[in-house]
């Protein structure tokens, strides 16, 4: 009785609200979703059936429910924007999105919404679009389960796979994001939700962050992205257990913070990838209980950053642990594990009784010299790595952790 | 020739000095991969191992062991033998024996524990690094008769190879950090067979950090097939070439 209840009034207030169901598809007397838009109303579910439709640009004008049944394919045949959705509480969803057209003034996509609210779009799957999902001057809406996929080349040549601008309450869940110029991207988003997506192999970045404030984004993975993930000009960012790794090469980060404030990174892993973190000109940032494994750099911080907190985090096999650029430090590291301390416990609490100096000189002469990479390793230069942790003159003498964990954190 | 070959092979693995080198490198390589939990940190070690130690025990038994045989070779020299057959039986057998002990010592444990890339780079390299510095050895070996020239010039060899040559390179960069000078550096690292050894471990083992700046230069020198090639050619010619000109010198030699 409990279930059906709620279905019961469901099924009563649409008796009463008139709202119809419309069928399209070769069997049906609809055959075109555009025509079967036009005969709706407000409120009316459009069911499309399974088979190819090439109806240029599809405009949903209407809150309507477009359900597809077995995946419909719509076909942009490279010339069109497949589908414009221009009313609020439209649902859009089990749809094959493909072929959308190229253009670069334009930047037609495979689904955009303009001025909506309340919008859903779900477990649909996008195949070859230059934009896969566009958001524009939207509230409360919700992208869910949508495999996004592409197969650009040229960052120039292929567009985002979720681009949200100027949008206020977005859910973004759950979708599988690839070969895109940016997987997510976000410029003048506030007040939304990143959780549980996938952006692998895009071009630039997994996640793009602009102007952005007040945003979570949880429990994504970003993996073998062009340049990783990009959190800028933003602030009240909190980013919770995600994953980010094997972001490879020169200014590849996994997580690039640029005049980040006020933000919060907890519980995510930065695996093998050339920097986990750069950090630079942000402010009164936490990070902690994360952790840092088989990165080239665990962390790059630049001298122009302030009040950060860096506490709690596991270290763990990365070539550099830490490196910054100057001889300022206005930042705090303490209570981490870092694999490389060499220290004593002699009361058994945990902590190092000896301060650790997680700036190897190596990695500042690196910084300034990237050819001496070459040498890293050689004698002389674990020599010099070694006399500099002893005796720090080249390196800030207070970029140090004065409480040190002996044992790796369980996270 | 094969003779001579499995005389010196019998001979050198009855030395106890091989013995306590295999032995050495065992007890090493075995404890520092099972007390480690984090497999990195042995690797290092052993890295050391193969740059630092391996290099030198090679250098120095080589140039000792050929001093102590001099009687030997001019026993052999008074039969019909070439001498060419005599010092290359006499550099086969040796590099054989070192090798052996090196695979025996460190090279089980680095295949058991080792990720397999690293390891087999790690293997090659080592065995490499052994043959080359047995061959400056028999080079050091004939430019003087004197023993104790012999293997100071030996030691120097290993001590300029393994320390000062690094060193050079970093002042090198620092005076001219402002020129385009990182093919270059390439093309000076490969000249020292340690360098180039640590290089080939380093882009394996520090893949990471090696893919950061060095995306364009390094990994396409080192890390292609072909770079990979030129290096390990590299590392051979190493080998070739001492070798050769101590066969040179060993032909006119006066004994």
């Amino acid at each position: 009785m409990k279930i059906t209840t709620p279905l019961l009034i469901l099924l009563h207030f649409s008796l009463f609200a008139g709202a119809k169901t419309i069928h399209v598809g070769d069997t049906y007397p609809v055959r075109r979703i555009q025509a079967a838009i036009r005969q709706a109303a407000a409120g009316d579910t459009v069911v499309v059936h399974g088979g190819i439709y090439r109806e240029g640009n599809l405009v949903i004008d209407k809150s309507l429910v477009l359900l597809g049944m077995n995946h419909p394919v719509l076909d942009g045949q490279k010339k069109f924007e497949v589908v414009s959705i221009k009313a609020d509480h439209v649902v859009f969803d089990g749809f094959t999105v493909q072929h959308s057209g190229y253009a670069t003034l334009s930047d037609p996509c495979a689904i955009r919404v303009h001025h909506g609210n309340g919008i859903t779009i779900s477990n649909n799957i996008l195949e070859d679009n230059f934009f896969g999902i566009s958001i524009q001057f939207s509230k409360n809406c919700l992208i869910k389960n949508n495999r996004i996929r592409a197969y650009g080349t040229l960052e120039q040549e292929i567009g985002n796979g979720i681009h949200c601008w100027k949008s206020d309450s977005l859910q973004i869940i759950a979708n599988n994001i690839s070969g895109h110029r940016d997987g997510i991207y976000f410029e003048f988003v506030s007040h939304s939700v990143i959780w549980r997506n996938v952006a692998s192999d895009n071009i630039r970045y997994g996640l793009h962050f602009m102007f952005s404030n007040d945003d979570a984004y949880m429990v994504n993975i970003f993996s073998r992205n062009g340049a990783g993930v990009a959190v800028m000009f933003s602030k009240g960012v909190k980013m919770f257990s995600n994953v980010f790794e094997e972001n490879w090469g020169d200014s590849v980060y996994g997580l690039l913070l640029k005049e980040i404030n006020d933000s919060y990174i907890q519980g995510n892993r930065f695996i093998n990838n050339t920097s986990g973190i750069y950090m630079d000109g942000t402010n009164r940032i936490t990070v902690e209980k994360n952790i840092f494994g088989g990165n080239g750099w665990g962390m790059k911080i630049q001298a122009n950053c302030t009040d950060n907190t860096v506490t709690h985090n596991n270290f763990l096999g990365n070539t550099f642990d830490i490196s910054t650029n100057g001889t300022l430090v206005l930042n705090t590291f303490n209570e981490n594990y870092w694999d490389k301390y060499e220290g004593y416990d002699l009361d058994k609490n945990n902590i190092g009784d000896v301060p650790f100096h997680p700036l190897s000189i190596f990695s500042v002469i690196v910084e300034s010299y990237p050819p001496a990479m070459l040498l890293f390793r050689s004698f002389m230069v674990t020599l010099l790595d070694k006399s500099e942790k002893i005796m720090p003159t080249l390196t800030p003498d207070n970029f140090v952790d004065n409480m040190p964990l002996m044992r790796a954190i369980d996270l | 020739m094969n003779r001579i070959i499995k005389f010196v092979i019998l001979d050198i693995l009855k030395n106890r000095i091989v013995l306590i080198y295999t032995l050495i490198l065992a007890v090493l390589s075995w404890s520092i991969f099972s007390l480690e939990d984090n497999s990195t940190k042995g690797l290092l070690t052993l890295l050391n191992v193969i740059l630092l130690i391996v290099p030198l025990v090679s250098v120095i038994f080589a140039t000792i062991y050929q001093y102590n045989s001099a009687e030997f070779i001019e026993l052999l020299l008074s039969q019909p033998i070439r001498r060419k057959k005599i010092w290359s039986g006499l550099f086969v057998g040796m590099t054989t024996s070192m090798i052996l002990a090196f695979i025996i010592g460190a090279g089980i444990p680095l295949l058991i524990y080792a990720p397999a890339g690293i390891g087999l780079m790690m293997l090659g390299t080592g065995c490499l690094v052994s043959a080359i510095f047995i061959a400056i050895a028999f080079l050091s070996a004939v430019l003087t008769r004197d023993k104790a020239k012999g293997i100071g010039i030996s030691i120097m060899l290993w001590l300029f190879f393994a320390l000062l040559y690094d060193g050079l390179i970093l002042f090198l960069m620092f005076q001219f950090s402002d020129y385009p000078i990182e093919k270059a550096m390439v093309g000076i690292s490969a000249l020292n067979p340690l360098s180039l050894a640590r290089i080939l471990i380093l882009l394996r083992l520090d893949v990471s950090a090696m893919m950061g700046y060095t995306g364009a230069i390094f990994k396409d020198f080192f890390g292609t097939t072909t770079g990979l090639l030129i290096s390990f050619s590299l590392l051979i010619l190493w080998t070739i070439l001492p070798y050769y000109f101590s066969l040179l010198r060993f032909k006119r030699m006066d004994l």
